[in-house]
């Protein structure tokens, strides 16, 4: 039967039943991928990013984990016994050494865990304190993004949404928190803060968690949530707009449809990058505090205030500045490493 | 000048003045926050020796009138005189600080500049070749440092250990190791950034023009290439002078540099409020001045810039 391509008549060979090998294209070769598995999958290929990954599992682990089996406790001073006299010997120790009495203790045979980094001027385990200051590094990190992603999600989306006059009064007010110098700013209200918080928060249950570390918080809510939320405004108003938005109405998607299928997903993944991204600069800026004695209240460490009480021994005690500094950068790098290879796996507008 | 970019300076320069007048106000109410006033952590004063001290200051007036007072007085940058150092005006303290942290900060701008732009262009023409592996991995650790751990690592290494440069930085000599400290991070951001742009650059389509004409690989790199490549540069200038300055103060504080950055730390752990203020307000000024000059460059230089 042959019948010309122009031909209207219906060729019948086309409804004929499929024959196997034709069946066969039709089998799914592999089970069709979500958006964030096929993220996770370009992800996993990236060496950097999972080793970088790897690294901070493995100090976020230790930094949870390890205080709770360590025989010293980060704010005891070994050297003080309650009813004794002060033993000095415990005072800085170097790295695997033993004070007299310690030393004395294990020529009777017992077990004595040893100081893996030594011991500070105040006779306190050194490896145990820098475990607790990456711990504290890592939360205020950790929480500040948070705080910093609430509010400028808030902010950036009501700007966004409601456009008009809101929308010219947030983002003037963005425009100015932006321009201000962010470290100075910072400086100055952990100065104060530091002397006014204090007193307020004393008796409550914030109390334990220090002043310093609070006003720290109070900071980065007031100045840092501005470059989050001109993101999450920019994100909304460009979304909005977009030829597959348009598409998928046409399409006749209702709009949860859409929310959920287009909205959400572009751009949930460059709100979680820079999510990401913002721990890295929130450790930064604490360990800075802390470096100029308005971080964390002592005797709690942070990775800082390591660095900076370690400058009074640099001539005998190198390596106390030289641990904090290296595990300082190896969570910054890493972090960073990982925010970009997270923004190279999911950040839609890059795959091309 | 086209009289939509001159509507955009314009616009900058009055937010500029904003934010200032913003930090200033600022300021003033933080610092009158605090319990007590600035006189809290003095020996134990007697009510009427409070009394006459609060006169003295005008800090018995009402708060919108010492407002305008304090607002008037900084305009013509009138401080008033240190709490701790007795005797002395704070914007004495603040001018002669400036003087070596000045030196400090513009050495450090420059080479992170010029050394950025050599290393970020050969890692951009050596594209994926060694050269450019090393460059990118030393800097992507360097962007990663704390200048205070930066820092104290030098101290460590070539002070403290070996002694090639003195620990102190108010010779001369001194002044080398801060100097690298500032400007390592900034060097290292400018070299990814003209790296990046170079790259782009060297893909466009006048840069195969001027090869097809024949241009000698010099002069295309250097009025061609680097000349576009350097336009995204212009606009890390205000940041980068912002981070130097804010980097100064821990870096002063390390190195015993006598400048701004160490007598706004000391003021800081001294409670010195009225040196707290002046510091902040100058080199706040500072940083919001330079983001303005280059915003404002950036659009100058290159008229394709969208101004919205």
């Amino acid at each position: 039967m042959d019948i010309s391509k122009l031909s209207m008549h219906v060729n019948v060979e086309d409804f004929l039943p499929a024959t196997e090998e034709e069946k066969e294209y039709m089998v799914q070769m592999r089970p069709s991928t979500t958006f964030f598995r096929d993220g996770l999958k370009r992800l996993s290929k990236n060496k950097v990013a999972m080793v970088s990954f790897f690294i901070i599992l493995l100090i976020t682990l230790s930094a949870i984990f390890v205080p709770m089996f360590w025989p010293y406790k980060y704010e005891s001073m070994l050297g003080m016994q309650p009813g004794k006299p002060v033993d000095a010997s415990f005072n800085n120790l170097r790295p695997f050494e033993y004070s007299s009495t310690e030393q004395a203790r294990i020529e009777a045979g017992e077990s004595v865990f040893p100081h893996v980094f030594g011991t500070d001027s105040s006779g306190r385990d050194y490896f145990i304190r820098v475990i607790y200051g990456t711990r504290i590094s890592l939360a205020v990190g950790f929480f500040a993004s948070i705080i910093v992603l609430v509010i400028g999600l808030l902010v950036g989306s009501v700007s966004g949404y409601c456009g008009g006059r809101v929308d010219i009064i947030i983002m003037r007010i963005v425009d100015i928190i932006y321009s201000l110098p962010d470290m100075l700013m910072v400086i100055l209200l952990a100065s104060v803060m530091k002397v006014t918080l204090g007193p307020a928060i004393d008796g409550t249950p914030l109390a334990k968690i220090g002043s310093n570390i609070i006003s720290l918080f109070i900071i980065f809510a007031l100045l840092y949530w501005v470059s989050m939320s001109r993101l999450v405004r920019g994100q909304i108003l460009s979304l909005r707009e977009q030829e597959y938005v348009l598409a998928a109405q046409a399409a006749g998607a209702k709009g949860s449809w859409i929310i959920r299928k287009h909205l959400i997903p572009n751009c949930i993944s460059v709100i979680v990058i820079s999510t990401a991204l913002q721990i890295p600069s929130a450790i930064f800026t604490e360990s800075y505090l802390s470096f100029l004695g308005l971080g964390v209240n002592a005797p709690m460490p942070s990775l800082g205030s390591l660095a900076s009480d370690a400058l009074n021994g640099l001539n005998s005690y190198p390596y106390r500045l030289i641990i904090p500094a290296i595990v300082i950068s190896l969570i910054v790098l890493s972090l960073n490493l990982f925010g970009d290879g997270l923004r190279d796996a999911f950040d839609p507008k890059l795959n091309s | 000048m086209n009289p939509k970019t001159i509507k955009y300076i314009l616009k900058r320069i009055i937010l500029a003045i904003f934010t200032i007048w913003i930090v200033i106000t600022l300021t003033f109410f933080i610092m009158h926050a605090v319990p007590g006033g600035p006189f809290v952590g003095e020996k134990a004063v007697t009510e009427a020796v409070k009394k006459a001290m609060e006169a003295k200051y005008g800090l018995d007036k009402p708060l919108m009138q010492q407002y305008f007072t304090y607002l008037t007085e900084v305009v013509q940058l009138r401080f008033g005189p240190s709490l701790k150092l007795r005797g002395r005006m704070v914007i004495d303290i603040i001018g002669d600080g400036l003087k070596t942290s000045a030196k400090l900060g513009l050495i450090a701008a420059a080479c992170a500049t010029v050394l950025g732009i050599i290393l970020g262009s050969f890692a951009a023409l050596r594209r994926n070749t060694v050269l450019d592996r090393i460059i990118m991995v030393i800097t992507t650790a360097f962007v990663s440092m704390p200048s205070f751990i930066m820092g104290s690592l030098l101290l460590v290494a070539f002070a403290v250990k070996t002694h090639v440069f003195p620990a102190n930085g108010s010779t001369p000599a001194g002044l080398v190791l801060p100097v690298i400290t500032l400007m390592l991070y900034p060097m290292s951001y400018i070299t990814r950034l003209t790296r990046s742009s170079m790259l782009d650059v060297l893909g466009q389509d006048y840069i195969r023009t001027a090869k097809a004409k024949g241009v000698s690989r010099t002069a295309m790199i250097f009025r061609h290439a680097l000349k576009n490549a350097l336009i995204p540069v212009i606009t890390y200038l205000g940041p980068q002078l912002a981070y130097i300055t804010t980097g100064s103060l821990v870096v002063e504080q390390i190195f015993a540099v006598p400048g701004i950055g160490r007598a706004f730390v000391s003021s800081i752990t001294g409670r010195d409020y009225p040196l707290i203020m002046g510091t902040t307000i100058v080199l706040a000024t500072f940083i919001v001045v330079m983001n303005l000059i280059s915003d404002i460059m950036y659009k100058v230089v290159d008229p394709r810039i969208n101004l919205e």
